[in-house]
């Protein structure tokens, strides 16, 4: 009987105007599909992205070349060195690099740090173009503080009751 | 612009024979050309949607030049030749696959006796072309000395040819109730005033399912595009064709979807008769080439729902439904066919004499 049934179950092609109704439904349904280089998805204030080191307001550097991060790092992504300054005799780094191509941002630089001066931006959408620019120098990290403290700050205040 | 236009008109004045016929031949496929390269892009749109994307949307207008951007680009490819393919027949296949999907084209009316021929056994020339069209596959598989491409040719030779069978019986029941070879006495045939329901697909319904699914088999299209089967075999016929070359394959392809999405109308759903026909509602119900083509359009969208929600078929299964399911509901709708006819169980329009 069932033998019968399935003949007749294909002979009137059941299950594939089943198939067919199917997508054709799909075929209207809303598209939620994001056009990212036009339209971007909002980003968390815990975004781990590029990272940066950050300033005091008054131009002091934060980093005090604790070693705590590089310590930290399960990548071993992060190299310090650290020296008395010469102008004042405070303890800095006189080399912090980070290498972007070990670094799996997983933001226990940022946690561990006891002055909130390495941190991670929301940047996500950069790129190399010369072999060695995977190496973030203390320069270039500087400067990304620089430019973005704005942001990094607003995120900081944001998320700061939850920390 | 002027000079180019002094240009034509001399030529035109010193060959007006070759004008004529130049002009003749471009005039029905430069239409079939643009309406290719629009199919594609609509065809990447549709299956996008069913898979919830957007489809092409960055070149041009939603897309639309995404068609004219990928023929320009496979213009300008090379073409690569593999060394040890037969070079003559490696050139000749796209051609030879080209060709007839263009030539079958001159018999299909868009109005009453309104095609490049009028032939009086225009369904049989329609049937030898179709056909031939496999030779083009089979050789270019042949020629390039490829192990996937021979495979891919050996499958779609076996498999065009199941197929036309059932395909061919499909035609004998629509012949039998119009009694002509002439396509648009098939279509006169299914004029009346019972609207849609005078068109052949009521009465044939089981031959009007087989002839489209039987199309889909000969145009190589999924679910029965084992020829290509990209998963198993590459690109089956068509792996070493590169360039222009493997466009012209390509074009040849969808060529034939649109003739096949064509022809169906034409057989079954009453070519250019309003589906409203003799229901008096003015327009509407006033026959035109625009049903023709909205039919046309339909049908042509099915290929590519199919595509999108079909798997492919497994090479055994093919050749189970080709032989021994739809061979048996041909010949014995056939049969039904001839009793409807010899009964009068089908009204047959004005004009045409059975």
């Amino acid at each position: 009987m069932n033998r019968v049934l399935n003949y007749f179950k294909s002979l009137f092609l059941l299950e594939l105007l089943q198939g067919l109704w199917i997508t054709g439904r799909y075929l209207v349904k809303p598209k939620y599909t994001m056009q990212y280089p036009m339209e971007k998805i909002p980003k968390s204030n815990r975004f781990r992205g590029l990272h940066a080191l950050r300033r005091y307001p008054n131009g002091e550097e934060r980093c005090i070349a604790c070693k705590l991060c590089e310590a930290v790092c399960p990548a071993l992504a992060i190299t310090i060195d650290a020296a008395p300054r010469a102008s004042d005799g405070q303890r800095r780094t006189t080399r912090y690099e980070i290498d972007l191509f070990k670094c799996i941002f997983c933001g226990f630089c940022e946690e561990s740090c006891p002055v909130d001066s390495i941190v991670e931006t929301d940047i996500h959408e950069y790129h190399f173009e010369k072999r060695g620019e995977n190496i973030l120098t203390k320069e270039k990290l500087l400067a990304l503080g620089d430019r973005y403290e704005a942001e990094i700050a607003a995120a900081r205040a944001q998320d700061a009751a939850y920390r | 612009m002027d000079s180019l236009i002094a240009l034509l008109n001399n030529f035109i004045a010193q060959w007006p024979t070759l004008s004529l016929v130049i002009g003749l031949i471009a005039l029905p496929l430069l239409p079939l050309i643009i309406s290719v390269a629009m199919y594609v892009w609509w065809e990447r749109k549709v299956i996008g949607w069913m898979h919830v994307r957007m489809g092409p949307n960055q070149i041009g207008p939603l897309g639309l030049a995404q068609a004219f951007a990928d023929v320009f680009k496979l213009l300008f490819k090379e073409i690569t030749v593999p060394e040890k393919a037969s070079s003559f027949l490696f050139y000749l296949a796209p051609l030879l696959a080209l060709v007839p999907a263009m030539a079958a084209w001159a018999v299909v009316p868009i109005g009453d006796k309104l095609a490049w021929s009028n032939a009086n056994a225009g369904l049989l020339y329609l049937l030898a072309m179709t056909s031939l069209g496999v030779y083009g596959i089979i050789l270019a598989g042949w020629a390039s000395n490829s192990k996937y491409a021979f495979l891919g040719a050996m499958r779609s030779a076996a498999q065009v040819v199941s197929y036309e069978i059932a395909m061919g019986m499909a035609l004998v029941s629509v012949l039998i109730l119009c009694g002509s070879l002439n396509l648009s006495d098939i279509v006169n045939a299914q004029a009346g005033n019972k609207g849609l329901f005078d068109w052949f697909w009521l009465p044939l319904l089981p031959m009007f399912v087989i002839y489209f699914v039987s199309g889909v088999a000969e145009t190589n299209r999924a679910p029965f595009d084992v020829a290509e089967g990209e998963s198993e075999i590459v690109a089956g016929f068509h792996v070493e064709y590169s360039g222009s070359a493997f466009a012209i394959f390509f074009l040849a392809e969808y060529a034939n979807m649109i003739l096949v999405a064509f022809l169906a109308s034409v057989l079954f759903l009453g070519g250019w008769l309003s589906p409203l026909q003799g229901w008096g509602l003015g327009l509407l119900s006033a026959p035109g080439w625009w049903w023709l083509f909205a039919k046309a359009f339909f049908m042509a969208f099915l290929f590519l729902w199919f595509r999108a929600t079909f798997p492919r078929y497994r090479y055994d299964q093919i050749m189970r439904l080709g032989w021994k399911v739809f061979i048996p509901i041909t010949i014995a709708w056939t049969f039904v066919a001839g009793c409807l006819a010899y009964f009068g169980g089908v009204t047959i329009g004005p004009g045409v004499n059975p």
